[in-house]
């Protein structure tokens, strides 16, 4: 699972190519042009290297932080194979976040730099994971919905111009797969149920679609910072662009179990194709990001909680004579 | 204290603010490349890296994280210290030149010698 990679709109606008080689610019750009990818020690724009840097390392972790909310479930998921299927995935999620962690390093950042960066609250995941999952179902809507609008997203990112980003995307998305079936099977079963089910189903979606709203994240501005970022293929598609391309999937879907959701104005234009909705309140996705929402504090404290446990163990086992190096790919 | 909806972590009794010294380098152990086999005939590939703190912990991590899904026979794991590699920048050295077509088979035509044989010999 996963969010795009969070710009936030006060940073200073960058001067992009501000003191690169000209020519070597032009030859990474005819590179990405012929559809050719980026490996690790080829040379890069410094802004190339920065985005990615913050996109693969926010996506990590995204999956990470994303293990929370769903394993908070596994102690009383409703029967056995239920408990197994979920725990697996939380297994993968962590998984994941491994696989992303070691693409991002290959740039140049140590995974304790990024980490150390996530435990102070510096960088950002996933806004969606700052919400509880109250019941049951809403574990079964995050794992088909969120996990299904992620696959959107890496599908779209696994086609960008860094190999190991792009490796790491190949991996993830198929593991995703049995994720989107495990939710959606879940999800039928509960609106399929007894009216009890039902309801807690509905309830847990009508509080979940604001966030899958912001799950894409803002439109995105038609800057040249977005154009270039584009043409570099790190960003694949706008971010309403995957919003569309979500709600063209999955609405039917939601509509085909009887499922209500909470927007009047929701409805396919037939003459645009394209898909109207309530703007999302983007001042509570601001809040909540910037740390005001329902468990910020919380996942961030287990967070740092988990990597004190560990920190005995992972001094025990260290061999002091071993240095590090950048990984190769 | 946080009072969470996940019963194992309201165990564990966890203060919001929390603070912790930050990682230090290497407390996540050195990397590992990790190369799989995906059926037995076949060559092993590089498919990522690994974290660990020994060859034993590479290789259990390396198929956590790499044969999960049933889809190898067998996994190396080495050091990515111990990974001598070529530079991209150095890609010319794998270039050829059009004059080392001896060591071509495309380099070795003879069926204009055969026609012109068979012609002039009126071979049927």
């Amino acid at each position: 699972m996963y969010g795009n990679a969070y710009i936030d709109p006060n940073e200073k606008p960058l001067s992009i190519l501000d003191g690169e080689d000209p020519i070597k610019l032009a030859e990474f750009e005819a590179r990405i042009a012929r559809g050719e990818k980026i490996e690790p020690k080829d040379w890069m724009p410094k802004e190339y290297r920065k985005q990615l840097i913050r996109m693969i390392e926010q996506h990590a972790h995204s999956e990470i932080i994303g293990a929370l909310p769903e394993g908070t479930w596994i102690t009383r998921a409703p029967g056995f194979k239920r408990k197994l299927a979920l725990m697996a995935k939380v297994q993968d999620e962590v998984g994941h976040a491994q696989l992303l962690y070691s693409a991002a390093e290959t740039l140049g950042k140590s995974r304790e730099a990024m980490i150390n960066d996530l435990i102070t609250g510096k960088s950002k995941y996933s806004n969606v994971f700052n919400y509880p999952a109250l019941t049951w179902a809403d574990s079964c809507v995050i794992a088909w919905l969120i996990d299904a609008g992620a696959i959107i997203n890496q599908v779209a990112n696994a086609k960008g111009s860094y190999g190991p980003y792009g490796r790491a995307l190949d991996r993830i998305c198929t593991e995703e797969s049995f994720h989107l079936k495990y939710g959606h099977h879940n999800v039928v079963t509960l609106a399929t149920g007894t009216p009890f089910q039902r309801q807690m189903v509905q309830e847990a979606l009508t509080r979940w679609w604001p966030p899958i709203m912001h799950f894409f994240g803002p439109s995105d501005k038609i800057s040249n910072h977005t154009t270039i970022l584009m043409k570099w293929k790190v960003k694949m598609a706008t971010n309403d662009d995957m919003r569309q391309q979500f709600l063209n999937m999955y609405v039917p879907k939601i509509w085909d179990l009887g499922l209500v959701l909470p927007d009047a104005n929701l409805k396919k234009n037939e003459e645009t194709k394209l898909w109207e909705y309530t703007e999302p309140d983007w001042d509570e996705f601001k809040r909540v990001i910037n740390g005001g929402g329902p468990c910020n504090a919380e996942r961030l404290a287990v967070r740092r909680m988990a990597e004190e446990k560990g920190r005995w163990v992972r001094a025990a086992l260290l061999n002091k004579s071993e240095k590090y190096v950048t990984p190769l790919a | 204290m946080i009072n969470s909806l996940d019963p194992r972590i309201a165990r564990e009794k966890i203060n919001e603010d929390n603070t912790i010294a930050p990682l230090t380098e290497m407390d996540n152990w050195e990397t590992y490349e990790v190369f799989h086999q995906k059926k037995r005939g076949e060559q092993h590939e590089h498919v990522g890296i690994v974290h660990a703190p020994n060859n034993e912990m590479a290789l259990l991590f390396g198929k956590e994280q790499y044969g999960r899904r049933g889809i190898s026979v067998n996994i190396w794991v080495v050091k990515t210290s111990n990974v001598f590699a070529s530079d991209y920048d150095d890609a010319d050295i794998f270039e050829t030149v059009p004059d080392k077509q001896y060591r071509e088979a495309g380099g070795y035509k003879v069926m204009e010698m055969i026609n012109k044989y068979k012609k002039e010999n009126k071979v049927k």
